[in-house]
């Protein structure tokens, strides 16, 4: 028989038993929408943590600094430098392959420093959207007169889209290097009873300018952040005006070294913010105080790695103590963080911590959809049900089909026709129903949020994927439960079924 | 219209058709030989369990022989699959059964369009085939009723119609007057002989009821306890050439 035809009398044939094939559908309906409510809180709560992941900028980072920085490297270098200064087998020092290939790719050379130049390189490696030093430092704000200790932090332009700022109070930076500043919210609450008060208000950052002495003005000019000074460390006299130093400027370069000169800026409060305490590494959690990068960067301010690297005798040339490369999508962050390693600088990312947060979430995704497909299954049972209640009842149909010319494929292919077709309303019927299960759960949720005076959000998430994949496993599971009484159906001995009555 | 003497529409050779029931074994048909010629109007008389309707079935491809051959138009139905004896139902034979058998949810006009969709005739000729068969039965003003608002000799009209939709050339039918009153049996039996005249179809009808057998049969083919006892007789009105 045509397909046409085949499908005109399945359907007909559904429409005769309304009452029982209507509730076998809906059967199949709650199966799917079970399954497709619990799959759409999975894909909803991954995809709800994936947004809180990347907006937590965790994830889509690599933290670069040099190897000088990396701690141990110090240590191997030496052990190295000794074993080879002693013309031993340096191979029965060395705990592992990948500890030899550090020292192979380290010792004999100095390592490189995160200075300017390796930033444009950085900055044009593939896949990098922004690469930005890390600048905090701890300083004296003044508000109204009253001294208070806080952390400063600088963030790059492209936090405004991080979605951190999604609930301020006020507005994001104007622009890359205004002199404004965003208060964490504790901290706005220090200054004030009524945070909101703040806004368009001026606070004094009394900070410590870092200069170099014994450079050329313009090397000076391009020092970035982290860059500190061998020899001595000057002393800047409280509360003394910008500029005034007191170290002594030798250009000869054993007295080379830096100054550190009090400074006052005047800062715009132009937004309040909740950042997340848990922001953490690369984050804006520790920060009290948020300012413009590019400002951050022009302020010079001292910061702790300073001292260090004017141990080190790396204090007075321009450089960076560490820079945050960020990468177009987490996917790319494995590569550049390899490429960044191959240049000679320490990096390193969150990457694996992703990966296994991944692993969780398609865990908890096949558990939901098991249960999920429980309802199915008791859904499958009421197919074959149905469908063996059909064959008894249309037994004579079946011995006139027979005899009036249909092939068992014929008979067969009705009744699984019967099946699919179940399973495709039922399947339709479910997506709907589970939709607006999603829907409902959704709101609830969000109306319990909001008595919590949390932002609304969406733990639901229907995909065209998840809806299509839905109606296909319903058609197939309802061909599936078709499968026995179709081919039974097939099988019937038209003369016997003839003789039923 | 006469039958002719061009060969054999239907031939069975010793055929055997033996069930087993618990320890007994029954043979409803016990080596029937028979021969029904082309356009010949053919009675199977016999009692109640003679074997008559499983040997009608037999020669309708619902059942196989358990041995023997049976043939039609020389080909032998033992030995097609069950896909060739499905086409051979559809389009060979043509059968009629007491109990009338239409679709009870189905109109006239779907009950007998329902062979020409097994068949895969295009939807845009099936509308004429039907009403051709139905004009023949006289039930041309029928089409939209279903076979309950049918008296019991409407209902059979309509199967007859059904069973002619698809022009086969051998009818096949079992006691078609069984649920009918003599009167209406009568006009049963007349559209019967009409179509055998004027279509030249083989008919093969199965019945107890002698009198009407030998009013309208060409011949009579008589079975008890499933064996052949005579296949010679002529009708009263018909008459073999």
């Amino acid at each position: 028989m045509k397909s046409g035809d085949l499908t005109e009398l399945a359907v007909r044939n559904l429409r005769e038993a309304a009452l029982r094939n209507s509730l076998t559908t809906l059967g199949i309906a709650v199966g799917v929408a079970s399954l497709v409510a619990m799959l759409s809180l999975g894909v909803g709560l991954q995809q709800l943590a994936n947004r809180r992941l990347a907006r937590s900028g965790l994830f889509d980072t690599v933290f670069v600094t040099s190897r000088a920085n990396f701690p141990g490297f110090g240590r191997r270098s030496s052990r190295s430098s000794l074993s080879s200064s002693s013309n031993t087998s340096s191979s029965a020092s060395q705990p592992s392959n990948s500890s030899s290939d550090f020292e192979n790719s380290t010792k004999d050379r100095e390592p490189r420093r995160l200075d300017d130049a390796a930033r444009r390189e950085l900055e044009h490696l593939p896949h990098v959207v922004e690469v930005f030093p890390q600048i905090r430092f701890v300083t004296e704000v003044r508000y109204n007169g009253n001294p208070l200790t806080a952390m400063v932090a600088a963030i790059p332009d492209s936090a405004r889209g991080s979605g951190s700022f999604d609930n301020i109070q006020g507005s994001f930076f104007s622009s890359p290097t205004a002199d404004e500043a965003i208060l964490q919210m504790e901290f706005a609450k220090d200054l004030s009873d009524q945070p909101s008060s703040l806004l368009g208000k001026d606070l004094v950052l009394r900070y410590a300018e870092r200069r170099v002495i014994g450079m050329a003005t313009g090397a000076q000019d391009a020092e970035g952040q982290g860059a500190g000074g061998a020899g001595k460390v000057s002393h800047s006299s409280s509360g003394g005006g910008p500029g005034k130093t007191l170290a002594a400027a030798d250009p000869a370069p054993e007295n080379q070294g830096i100054s550190i000169v009090p400074r006052d800026k005047t800062l715009r409060i132009v937004g309040i913010v909740d950042t997340e305490p848990a922001a953490g590494f690369g984050g804006l959690g520790s920060g009290r105080v948020l300012i413009p990068l590019k400002l951050g960067e022009a302020l010079r301010a001292a910061q702790g790695n300073d001292l260090r690297d004017i141990l080190r005798g790396s204090g007075t040339r321009p450089g960076y103590a560490n820079l945050t490369v960020r990468a177009e999508s987490p996917s790319q962050v494995q590569a550049l963080e390899s490429a960044i390693k191959k240049m000679g600088f320490a990096a390193f990312s969150l990457l694996d911590a992703s990966e296994g947060l991944r692993t969780v979430f398609k865990i908890f995704d096949l558990l939901l959809g098991i249960f999920g497909s429980l309802a199915l299954a008791v859904a499958m049972l009421g197919i074959v049900n149905t469908l063996v209640m059909a064959i008894l009842e249309r037994r004579r149909e079946i011995g006139i089909l027979k005899a009036l010319g249909a092939a068992d494929r014929d008979v067969k292919q009705l009744f699984f026709l019967e099946a699919g077709v179940m399973g495709l309303l039922g399947g339709t019927l479910g997506v709907g129903l589970g939709w607006l299960i999603g829907r409902a759960v959704t709101a609830g949720t969000n109306l319990y949020l909001r008595r919590q005076e949390l932002p609304p959000t969406d733990v639901f998430a229907v995909t065209w994927w998840l809806l299509l994949g839905a109606i296909i496993f319903s058609i197939a599971v309802s061909l599936g439960a078709g499968l026995y009484p179709a081919s039974r159906a097939a099988k019937l001995n038209p003369v016997e079924a003839l003789r039923y009555e | 219209m006469m039958p002719t003497n061009g060969g054999a529409a239907l031939r069975t050779e010793r055929v055997t058709r033996q069930y087993q029931m618990g320890a007994a074994l029954i043979r409803a048909v016990d080596e029937v030989s028979l021969e029904v010629g082309a356009a010949e109007f053919l009675a199977l008389l016999g009692s109640s369990g003679s074997g008559k309707s499983t040997l009608l079935n037999l020669m309708a491809g619902l059942d196989r022989p358990t041995s023997g051959a049976i043939l039609a138009h020389d080909r032998n139905l033992a030995e097609m699959n069950a896909l060739e004896l499905a086409r051979y139902r559809n389009r060979t034979v043509g059968m009629v059964f007491q109990a009338f058998n239409l679709l009870p949810r189905m109109t006239l006009e779907e009950n007998v369009e329902l062979p020409l969709r097994l068949a895969e005739v295009e939807r845009g000729e099936r509308g004429g085939r039907v009403r051709e068969a139905l004009e023949r039965v006289h039930l041309e003003k029928r089409l939209s009723h279903r076979p309950s608002e049918l008296s019991g000799g409407e209902q059979q009209r309509a199967a007859l119609a059904r069973a002619l939709v698809n022009r086969p050339t051998i009818l096949l039918a079992d006691e078609p007057t069984g649920n009918l009153d003599s009167t209406t049996g009568l006009e049963i039996m007349n559209l019967l002989q009409e179509i055998n005249r004027s279509l030249g179809m083989t008919i093969v009808l199965v019945t107890h009821e002698r009198p009407l057998a030998e009013r309208f049969a060409h011949r009579i083919a008589e079975l008890a306890d499933g064996k052949l006892v005579s296949s010679g007789s002529k009708g009263v009105s018909g008459g073999q050439a």
